[in-house]
């Protein structure tokens, strides 16, 4: 644990708008080694996105961030807005979903790669160009220097989030966080970019924070998994044993309501459904989020918030009654 | 066949005129070249593919949203390709559709109970009380609470805008319900629910379903015939266990073998076919077969594939498949050494 790179704890994201205050995410902690995958899974509006942007500062003025985030021992929250611009984009960098719109439409990829050369590391033209081609090569898009001259709209999405990823890979950073990089684009293109996120952790041993609503891509790349529901930490625990013994009755549901592929013929099983919806975030409930739509709330989930706790060794849990199905 | 078809689509073809007002090239979008689809009555039909595959323009064309270039499409018998839209009202009862979003499909100035109401007072078929208690009736059936009926739209979340929409669909009680991609926008546990009410409703009500998505999990659930697309064509046909357990196009392998099961220590296990490069432009489909370019198997498919478009045979009673490597009983070389990286089940 002594080495780990980054280090989120008691993280707090409140939106004051002209209707009050919104609590996006509500005392998030957790830790992410080097070279790890990292999964933040959660269903829209549970807050997973607000986490991973307010660690490099990347919300508007309107966000009130408390809490600290340490990394390498620095907190990123009490840093200069010079000091910061160093961190982000070079140690912490971020691919987001849709790549058309994060890719400027009027200038070449191999100009907007080169940029973040020559801002961030200085670099000659020249020297951007080489950089650029050998960054193109490593997300696997054949023929670099031709592509170098495209435009982004002459790219597919699979192409652009590529683009994308060695964009964000081009100062070498320690940390990639990676915010439903997949869920734009289809199942076949989806594969590939799976596979060059594993490559890439491999080869350069950077730690990734992939934030998804699909536990489909958690299962196959994340090393662990933080569960989020209603801005809060529901579960966190190593995917192999989230997904063998989730603990957490909101985790329980997820898992159920996904449709399985190929189980073959017969009848299937209806799937599980979660009753109700998820409560608003004006408003902090003192009670446990997921009270009014779970079958274990009892009088205590209703009245008190479950703190997390430890129920198996690196296994943990917000719930008063944590536990897989049938063995309580 | 045909006896028992609701909806019968005959080589459909849309081709779409490319390129601007200005510019000299005529080009076209071929984007469906050639389906022929049946529907029987109350059965559930998957039509899978991925975007650009050409799987909601097959849907639009069958509502008459838009022009087909070519083709026929039967309701009921009924050649309805090109009847007049005033000759098309009455049918129209017998084919509804869901959309995608549930957010732009509603009329934002509508209370959700003239929503769902509505067919019913355009269709003349029911007026003041007997309107109502129709509605009130489709309400319970699709889960909502009664006094939701006065709400708007924005008032109701996604899962519940949805259930508006099937309410709606299903008011008429057609014969015939296209659904494009209707929970693709809904979050995990939403999604559960209006797919388990999907399955429940057709129980009900015997509605054939054409159920249009890019996700095989939910027509692994839903479905009992899938079609999948690629470019423009249908590569394969048959039946959900057929289809999930002795898949033949290369394609469709490539595309089960990419389909990511939510377990880890067996998704980890799995091998994947990965596919060079991306589909090709539907403005300039490749000649012969269209997914030779990317093809695993081209090898041995070649020449022919390059040259000859393959036809849809039969390779097993009720299997049809694109491919110039599989002919009746004889089935195309598995693209993963190990059967359980196309079809995982066969391990657990």
């Amino acid at each position: 644990m002594a080495a780990t790179l980054l280090e989120v704890a008691d993280l707090s994201v409140r939106f004051d708008t002209d209707d009050g205050p919104v609590h996006a995410v509500d005392r998030m902690s957790f830790g992410l080694e080097p070279g790890e995958v990292l999964g933040i899974v959660g269903e829209s509006g549970c807050g997973k996105s607000v986490t991973c942007m307010s660690l490099v500062k990347l919300l508007p003025e309107t966000a009130v961030v408390t809490g600290r985030v340490l990394f390498e021992g620095t907190d990123l929250l009490a840093l200069s807005p010079r000091r910061l611009r160093q961190v982000r984009g070079r140690q912490i960098s971020y691919v987001f979903q849709e790549p058309m719109t994060s890719l400027n439409p009027v200038f070449t990829v191999g100009h907007q790669i080169g940029e973040v050369l020559r801002r961030h590391l200085g670099l000659s033209r020249a020297a951007a160009r080489t950089r650029t081609i050998e960054l193109l090569q490593l997300v696997r898009i054949s023929a670099p220097e031709r592509r170098l001259n495209e435009y982004p709209h002459q790219l597919s999405g699979g192409m652009r989030q590529r683009v994308m990823i060695a964009m964000a890979l081009a100062c070498d950073p320690k940390v990639l966080v990676a915010d439903e990089p997949t869920t734009a684009l289809d199942v076949t293109i989806q594969a590939g970019i799976l596979d060059l996120m594993r490559d890439i952790r491999e080869r350069l041993g950077t730690a990734i924070v992939l934030i998804t609503h699909n536990l489909g891509v958690v299962a196959d790349v994340a090393d662990r998994v933080v569960v989020m529901y209603a801005g809060r930490k529901a579960e966190e625990a190593t995917t192999d044993d989230l997904f063998a013994h989730p603990q957490h009755p909101y985790t329980i549901g997820l898992l159920g309501a996904i449709p399985r592929p190929y189980e073959g013929e017969g009848t299937r099983e209806r799937l599980r459904e979660i009753p109700g919806r998820v409560p608003s975030l004006r408003e902090l409930p003192t009670a446990c989020a997921f009270a009014e739509r779970c079958p274990r709330a009892d009088a205590r989930t209703r009245s008190e918030v479950p703190q997390v706790r430890e129920v198996r060794p690196g296994h943990l849990v917000a719930c008063f009654h944590p536990g897989e199905e049938g063995a309580a | 066949m045909s006896g028992e078809a609701v909806l019968e689509v005959v080589d459909l073809v849309k081709h779409f005129p490319a390129g601007g007002l200005f510019s000299r090239a005529r080009t076209v979008v071929h984007a469906v070249d050639g389906v022929s689809l049946t529907l029987a009555r109350g059965e559930m039909l998957g039509l899978v593919g991925e975007s650009g595959s050409g799987k909601s323009t097959v849907a639009n064309c069958i509502l008459r949203l838009v022009e087909p270039t070519s083709g026929t499409i039967r309701l009921a018998g009924t050649d309805i390709t090109h009847l007049s839209r005033r000759q098309l009202r009455p049918l129209r009862r017998q084919l509804h559709m869901v959309f995608q979003d549930p957010y732009s499909s509603l009329n934002p100035r509508m209370s959700v109970g003239d929503i769902v109401g509505e067919p019913l007072r355009l269709h003349g078929l029911a007026r003041g009380r007997a309107l109502g208690a129709e509605v009130e009736r489709m309400f319970e059936s699709v889960g909502l609470r009664a006094e939701l009926r006065y709400r708007f739209p924005h008032e109701l979340s996604g899962g519940q805008r949805q259930r508006v929409g099937l309410a709606r669909s299903l008011i008429l009680r057609p014969q015939v319900l296209v659904a494009d991609e209707p929970v693709s926008a809904l979050d995990v546990s939403v999604q559960a629910s209006i797919l388990n009410l999907l399955r429940d409703l057709q129980a009900e009500l015997g509605f054939s379903c054409l159920f249009i998505t890019h996700d095989l999990a939910t027509v692994e659930f839903l479905c009992d015939r899938v079609a999948v697309m690629y470019l423009g064509q249908i590569v394969e046909l048959a039946s959900r266990p057929a289809l999930f357990r002795d898949p033949q196009h290369p394609y469709t392998q490539a595309l089960l073998s990419a389909a990511l099961v939510p377990d880890p220590s067996l998704q980890r296990s799995r091998r994947r076919v990965v596919l060079d490069g991306d589909m090709p432009s539907p403005l300039a489909p490749p000649s012969g077969c269209r997914f030779h370019t990317r093809c695993p198997l081209h090898a041995e498919s070649a020449p022919a594939s390059d040259e000859e478009i393959p036809e849809l045979r039969e390779y097993a009673a009720g299997h049809l498949v694109a491919c110039h490597l599989v002919s009746g009983g004889n089935p195309a070389p598995r693209l993963a050494g190990n059967a359980a990286d196309i079809v995982p089940a066969e391990t657990g």
